[in-house]
């Protein structure tokens, strides 16, 4: 239901005349349903913030929330909603807010008769029902992107890469290799290459509990990506039930080192290692 | 009854994400465990399914896993049927060739699938979807 023009003509006027009053009574609403979790001053403020949207919105002639005219007032609706998720506040609680506008308005409009007509009231009510409509849905928009920044936050804690040794990384699977986890394992082991300057990787399955042909591609293509940057690594942890698993789906790691402990990777590691630069180095030096 | 799976009704899994997949890996488990196969046979199975279940997926379009033990009076075993109402394969022979993929995979799903089971039957036809029945018997 829109709003034709003398009815928001007339809305202007109560909501302009009763600035002071609309804001407390919305304050004082809002107040009793949150029971002291915002200051009065951050609630008069939002009140405020509110109405003045709301009122610029109906005064340049907006006729319902989707209106040019109320892109302002969305935005302010949209700020608030998004305020309210980040500080846990729940979804009807954030819509109520808006809700409380109806209470506010009728106090102003029970006092003086004269005040507008049911029409207006019904009309007003129209529009305050949109607008919670609307917060409710940046609400839910706002929680799930949060809930989404948290999983990927896990994600990057799951996957750990480690710095085993002088030249050497590591990073252990755990779980499911998912394509989004195999991309995220892939960027950390190759950053972390870069980073530590190691010539050895080395990738851990111990904790993966099936190595399917996906599991397998994903390992193989960061090998090789590895490889693209000079540094070689080696596959560990494969258990003999992995291992049978693997010759029978066909799947060849080529000349992939692979050990069946981490332990026996890092030997394996050390001793190239160990051959290449340590001891030759410090007979030299002897 | 502690793994909480009812070994007599046949259990079904709808794939239409990544994540229905990992949940019929994790529902042919608990079956596979159940129907008392080894570490090594649950490994296979899992795995079979893993690839199978992804196929219904990425080239099915989605579809369902219905999960049952069997018992042919000497030993145990878990039945798996992959069930799809996609295009179909056209060319069976060259789908089961190791190598093969339409998808930009390892091409080693299907005849890898095949390899890590004791029954292997698919019925498919272009435009008629893909059924494949896989079974796994104890040792
Ligand atoms: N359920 C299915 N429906 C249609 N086509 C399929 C289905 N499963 C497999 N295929 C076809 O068979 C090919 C080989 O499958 P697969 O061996 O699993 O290899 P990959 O998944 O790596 O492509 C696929 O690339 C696809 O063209
Ligand atoms: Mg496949």
């Amino acid at each position: 239901m829109a709003l034709n023009a003398d009815e928001s003509g007339r809305l202007v006027d109560v909501l302009s005349r009763h600035v002071d009053r609309i804001t407390r009574r919305w304050a004082e609403v809002v107040a009793a349903q949150l029971r002291g979790r915002l200051s009065q001053a951050e609630l008069i403020r939002q009140g405020q913030e509110l109405h003045r949207a709301l009122l610029d919105a109906l005064g340049k002639g907006a006729v319902d929330l989707t209106s040019e005219e109320a892109t302002e007032l969305r935005a302010v609706l949209a700020e608030f909603s998004r305020g309210q998720a980040r500080q846990g506040f729940s979804a009807t609680e954030t819509a109520t807010g808006v809700f409380a506008l109806k209470d506010a308005l009728l106090t102003v409009l029970d006092s003086d008769q004269s005040e507008g007509t049911l029409r207006d009231y019904v009309g007003f009510s129209a529009l305050v029902d949109q607008m919670g409509l609307f917060t409710f849905e940046t609400y839910v928009r706002t929680r799930e992107s949060l809930i989404a920044d948290q999983a990927e936050q896990l994600l990057e804690l799951s996957t750990p890469v480690v710095k085993l040794w002088e030249g050497v990384v590591a990073v252990p699977l755990v779980g499911t290799l998912d394509s989004a986890r195999a991309q995220v394992v892939m960027e950390r082991l190759l950053q972390t290459l870069v980073d530590t300057g190691s010539p050895y990787a080395i990738i851990d399955i111990t904790g993966v509990p099936a190595v399917d042909t996906q599991v397998a591609q994903h390992i193989l293509k960061t090998v090789v990506a590895a490889r693209l940057m000079g540094a070689d690594c080696i596959i560990s942890g494969i258990r003999p039930q992995i291992a049978q698993t693997i010759v029978a789906l066909g799947i060849e790691f080529g000349d992939i080192a692979t050990k069946a402990s981490l332990a026996d990777a890092l030997r394996h590691v050390l001793r190239l290692t160990g051959v290449e630069t340590g001891r030759r180095q410090s007979r030299r030096e002897a | 009854m502690t793994s909480g799976v009812d070994l007599g009704r046949p259990q079904t899994q709808a794939v239409g994400s990544d994540e229905d997949v990992v949940r019929v890996r994790q529902l042919v488990r608990t079956v596979a465990v159940a129907a008392k196969l080894s570490l090594v046979d649950q490994t296979k199975v899992v795995t079979a399914a893993s690839e199978l279940a992804r196929n219904t997926l990425v080239y099915g379009g989605g579809g369902s896993v219905e999960v049952s033990t069997v018992d042919n009076g000497r030993k145990q075993g878990i039945k798996i049927l992959f069930a799809d109402s996609g295009p179909g394969i056209a060319d069976l022979n060259l789908a089961l060739t190791d190598g093969y993929t339409t998808g930009g995979g390892l091409g080693l799903g299907l005849s890898g699938a095949r390899r890590l089971v004791d029954e292997f039957d698919i019925q498919t036809a272009p435009g008629q979807g893909t059924r494949i029945t896989i079974t796994k018997w104890s040792r």
